[in-house]
């Protein structure tokens, strides 16, 4: 987590660090109940992802241009009223754009406002950086988290139902995995994606140790 | 729907559709303060408190926005109440108990951004409940909030003693109990008689 409280200069890792090192969902673990609860289909998962990017990029930015104005002791508050009514906008946005994502989504558009990524980003980045920069990590950020709910969607939806975007990808014959479209599927899935991501920052802090070793043994 | 009798909505919230492991509401505070099972009974505790205050306040204010006709503001009026109620309970329990208060730490503040909170809000509205039903359901939800919590805490208290592989103990393994949880809880859903 960056407690930086002085500005940052723009470089391309404001951007990419979102996606990979401070992956919001695989490496800090903010915004667990719409990662497993929408991820039943693709098709929700980057719905949902794309919703949260655009809410979190323009409270963000907001919350970023009115960083001198806003009270310390009353900021927390503050945010979450910009937040919600974003949140408001998505929320008919997409109730106009297409009933049966709407429908799909159900409550966890409303729920966007309590996602913590949104909350975390503003109150550890957009309350002490320039407008620009938030804007930019934000869209990173936003990218990282519709990535890891893509993710998750793309494996409980082949395994769950054989297809992908609604796409039947894999033959007649597959017999659906009905238990990864249930809410007991998320969990695992979840688990597995961690278990791997765990197991390679492992192997590769052992390389680097054995590495080290070797070249202390080489001396 | 709203004629749903109040022992099934009870029911129904606490172990059918269970906040944390069939509807993925709350889960931060679950993977978050499971760890002894003391911090789990009183963050459950602290947890069901809020939800039935915020649920009294939201039925209310639901009214007043359907009476004046301006529904669209519903969703920044019910994170308004619900902050305002966790500052509450966050000065109580500051004042009656301060080891308790340090022992929640963080993740006392942060049940303003417990999706089961305002996901009580919304649900009750959604589904049309009067006063003695949300009431109902906010408590069933609250005590299976705790159910869940208190149920994880014990594992991982176990789980504690057991040989993990070393890769295994992160998030992963939490993850994965809770999903054999989840499982557990889904042989509750032939009490709903296939109503939901």
């Amino acid at each position: 987590m960056s407690l930086l409280n002085k500005e940052e200069p723009l470089t391309l890792d404001t951007f990419v660090r979102g996606i990979w090192r401070e992956n919001p969902v695989f490496v800090t673990v903010l915004g667990m109940c719409p990662t497993l609860a929408v991820t039943n289909s693709a098709t929700n998962a980057i719905s949902m992802g794309l919703a949260t990017l655009f809410v979190l990029l323009c409270s963000n930015v907001l919350v970023s241009m009115l960083r001198k104005v806003i009270p310390k002791e009353v900021r927390i508050a503050s945010y979450i009223v910009l937040i919600a009514s974003f949140v408001t906008v998505v929320d008919y946005a997409i109730q106009a754009i297409s009933l049966e994502v709407y429908e799909a989504l159900g409550a966890f558009i409303q729920l966007i406002v309590v996602n913590c990524i949104i909350l975390g980003r503003a109150e550890a980045y957009a309350s002490r950086q320039t407008v620009v920069n938030t804007a930019v990590n934000s869209i990173g950020t936003g990218i990282g988290f519709t990535l890891a709910l893509l993710c998750l969607g793309v494996v409980r939806e082949v395994l769950g139902a054989g297809t992908l975007f609604g796409v039947r990808i894999l033959p007649e014959q597959f017999q659906p995995w009905v238990l990864m479209l249930l809410p007991a599927g998320g969990f695992f899935v979840l688990a597995g994606w961690m278990l791997l991501i765990d197991w390679m920052n492992h192997r590769k802090e052992r390389k680097a140790l054995e590495q080290e070793g070797a070249t202390v043994h080489g001396q | 729907m709203a004629n749903e009798s109040l022992g099934f909505i009870f029911l129904n919230a606490l172990v059918i559709n269970n906040f944390v492991l069939a509807m993925f509401l709350g889960i931060c505070p679950f993977l978050g303060v499971s760890g002894k099972k003391d911090t789990a009974l009183n963050m459950g505790i602290a947890t069901t408190f809020v939800m039935f205050v915020s649920s009294m306040c939201a039925y209310a204010l639901n009214w007043v926005l359907v009476a004046l006709g301006i529904e669209f503001l519903r969703l920044i009026s019910y994170i308004v109440v619900i902050a305002s109620a966790v500052q509450l309970v966050e000065m109580f329990i500051k004042k009656t108990s301060p080891a308790l208060f340090r022992a929640l730490g963080i993740y006392l503040p942060l049940i303003t951004t417990n999706c089961a909170v305002l996901g009580i809000a919304v649900f009750q509205t959604a589904k049309n409940y009067d006063l003695a039903q949300s009431a109902v359901y906010s408590i069933g939800a609250g005590a299976g909030f705790t159910l869940a919590l208190l149920l994880m805490a014990g594992l991982r208290e176990k789980l504690d003693l057991a040989d993990v592989p070393s890769v295994a103990r992160g998030a992963g393994m939490t993850l994965m109990l809770a999903g054999l949880l989840s499982l557990a809880f889904m042989g509750f859903a032939g009490l709903g008689g296939g109503g939901d």
